[in-house]
């Protein structure tokens, strides 16, 4: 009688006899990343992966199957679209029309100019100012933007990085004179520095400086708003800029537990800051190499969290994430298509187990977003969510032999990318040496070469092309909004103590100087009507500013 | 008798970082033999024309996404022709929403190139229209 196989030869036996035997497509079989798939997966894929190690439960270490038990049993993810243009008053409106809408976060899109920490009468901020976002001179701005929300109530969210401890500073004392408690503020701001070196490029200061401002946010945050996310370390621009998913695990992942370390030497304990740590990725449309990421990413940062800076709080170790679908997924070509292409990824961070989620509009390819284009993007959470039957169970890819060996993958992957980090002296360092840079304009370049010799089909893009689209309705900006801001900008300074305003800039530029803490005097700043640009200003005056040397 | 390479500058004028596309097409161009000079980011429209006089460009690419391509557009066409530079070949890439292309082309742009498009037109367009280089 023959033996009966064992399930490893059997598989190889399937391989060889079967499946070989079959024609395959003249196609490369690999992630979006480049990573090579297998054509079967089967329990011989995992002999050295553990579930119980490896998997564990929901809510439980290392958190690859979720960060809470229930998940979205109990909660579905925060639908939070991100939103801002034009002027204060506009993006107020177009904040409250989503929240009658049914959303449940608030997440604002500042313009370049304030991105850059410039007001919006400089001379560079012309034609920029309203455009790619909402306009924030001062802190009126800031009562205006918010004005009819109940900001104990609604978590917001901002995204904005080099100037971010001034924007902060701003949103806390615009609550305070509408007489909230920022002990009470709940919401996240972006603060992630070291990403904006990497890939998205909007920076006020040198790096050493810029790392001192977040360090002060996050010290400050833990006493002063607890509630608060000082930080979204992110990949989601990492990934735009054309990084592959490893690499955006990676570097995002290492950019985070550089900030963690700086916290640490600047005597925090680490279980008091790194509970409001959070994250922000990137959704692409590789639905299986997406979810493996995300899997991966709570299980190393849970593990790191704990081993390297020995935290002891089990909320210190949850890798909690806001997701975006892939804008440089989206195609101006048949824009329609890109609400399929939107789902996929948005199912991906779904369950992937994101905590929050952004879906990209259709029309984002050729300009901002219409109203109606919004509404899709967020009617297709609301499928996902209450018709589509996947928030009925906790990770329902865990076990997957594909999902489990893609995670394990993901996770070796991004421990190799730290090893090379760690020999060039840190992230720091490895970014003053293009190290990041260079690995994601090279991986940029390949992804658009493998398009171009038809080894990637877009639709739409080489393939299936229909020629001529019609046209798409697109939002246009205001062209009056920079008048409008210059003159709301004017009336401040114009009411303003110019006397106070100066005393509270002389008290920044000295503790700048003087190595204290940034956040008491930004407050002060705020309060006296000083603008971003002026703060900047003075800042730089002590810090100095950056210049890349960009490779490519 | 030796062949004078075209010579390109990649411009990143305005704010915003997005610099993945003009930092592909920077290394296309080189690939495909021509001089290449990628100005970095956050550049102004003075720093941009200056750097194409000083390099003695035949063409200078401008990638913008960030929607101010109708306030920065002119005003780089408007210095290249105050510096005497108005010969030089001026195209433009990035979001530009398909209605601002003609008053783009009414205003000296030589071609607009919109996501999509590949590399190998755009060498091909410059090999093509750069003006032949005096021998």
């Amino acid at each position: 009688m023959a033996i009966e196989p064992g399930p490893g030869r059997r598989a190889h036996r399937w391989l060889a006899e079967e499946y070989q035997r079959e024609n395959e497509r003249d196609v490369p079989f690999e992630t979006l990343s480049g990573h090579p798939v297998a054509p079967l997966y089967t329990p011989d894929d995992l002999s050295g992966h553990d579930p119980e190690r490896d998997e564990g439960f929901p809510g439980s270490f290392p958190y690859t199957r979720g960060v809470y038990p229930s998940m979205y049993r109990g909660r579905l993810w925060t639908m939070r679209q991100f939103a801002g243009f034009g002027t204060v008053e506009e993006t107020n409106e177009r904040f409250r029309y989503l929240l009658e809408h049914g959303q449940t976060g608030l997440s604002c899109a500042f313009d370049m100019p304030t991105l850059m920490g410039l007001d919006s009468d400089h001379s560079r901020s012309l034609g920029e100012v309203g455009v790619e976002g909402v306009a924030l001179d001062t802190v009126d701005d800031m009562l205006t933007l918010f004005d009819g929300i109940p900001l104990d109530e609604v978590t917001v969210s901002m995204t904005i990085n080099a100037p971010a401890a001034i924007v902060l500073a701003f949103y806390a004392v615009a609550a305070e004179e509408r007489g909230f408690d920022p002990a009470r503020l709940g919401g996240t701001i972006q603060t992630d520095i070291l990403k904006e070196y990497i890939a998205q490029k909007e920076w006020c200061f040198p790096i050493e400086p810029a790392m001192r401002l977040v360090t002060d946010m996050i010290e400050w945050c833990s006493s002063e708003m607890p509630r608060w996310h000082p930080i979204s370390i992110s990949g989601y621009h990492i990934r735009e800029a054309g990084a592959t998913a490893q690499q955006e695990l990676a570097f995002t992942l290492k950019d985070g537990l550089t900030y963690v370390e700086r916290a640490v030497e600047r005597g925090l304990d680490v279980d008091e800051f790194a509970p409001r740590l959070s994250f922000f990725f990137n959704a692409q449309i590789d639905f299986f190499e997406e979810v493996a990421k995300y899997r991966a990413a709570r299980r190393i940062w849970a593990r790191e969290l704990r081993e390297t800076f020995g935290a002891e709080n089990p909320r210190s170790l949850l890798m909690r994430t806001h997701c975006q679908t892939a804008g440089v997924s989206l195609t101006a070509q048949q824009p329609l298509v890109n609400i399929v292409r939107t789902t996929i990824e948005a199912l991906a961070g779904v369950l992937g187990g994101t905590q929050s989620l952004h879906t990209n509009s259709f029309d984002e390819a050729l300009a901002l977003p219409t109203e109606e284009a919004v509404r899709i993007a967020l009617r297709t959470q609301q499928v996902i969510a209450h018709e589509s039957g996947v928030a009925n169970t906790v990770d329902p890819l865990g076990g997957s032999y594909f999902v489990e060996k893609l995670t394990d993958e993901m996770e070796a992957a991004a421990y190799d990318y730290f090893a090379r980090i760690d020999e060039l002296g840190g992230m720091v360092r490895a970014i003053e040496a293009s190290f990041p840079q260079r690995e994601i304009a090279d991986a940029a370049f390949a992804h658009q070469s493998a398009l171009e010799r038809g080894d990637r089909i877009m639709v739409g893009v080489n393939a299936f092309e229909v020629g001529d689209d019609e046209p798409t309705e697109i939002h246009r900006p205001d062209p009056a909004a920079e008048r409008r801001q210059r003159e709301r900008l004017a009336a401040t300074m114009a009411r303003r103590d110019g006397v106070a305003a100066a005393t509270a800039l002389a008290g920044l530029a000295e503790a700048a100087a003087a190595d204290r803490n940034l956040m008491p005097p930004l407050l002060d700043c705020a309060r006296a009507r000083v603008s971003e640009g002026e703060i900047v200003a003075a800042l730089q005056g002590v810090f100095g500013t950056y210049s890349e040397t960009p490779v490519y | 008798m030796s062949e004078r390479k075209i010579r390109v500058v990649v411009a990143k004028p305005g704010l915003d970082g997005h610099d993945r596309g003009a930092k592909i097409i920077a290394r296309a161009l080189r690939d495909a033999g021509m001089e290449v000079i990628y100005t970095g980011l956050h550049q102004t429209p003075e720093q941009i024309v200056a750097t194409v006089v000083q390099e003695d460009a035949d063409a200078v690419g401008l990638s913008i996404l960030s929607g101010a391509h109708m306030t920065l557009v002119p005003k780089i066409v408007a210095l290249l022709d105050e510096q005497g530079a108005g010969d030089v070949l001026v195209t433009v890439g990035g979001t530009i929403p398909a209605d601002d292309i003609p008053e783009l082309e009414r205003l000296g742009v030589a071609a607009v190139f919109t996501p999509g498009a590949p590399t190998d037109e755009i060498v091909e367009f410059l090999r093509g229209n750069v003006a032949e280089p005096v021998s």
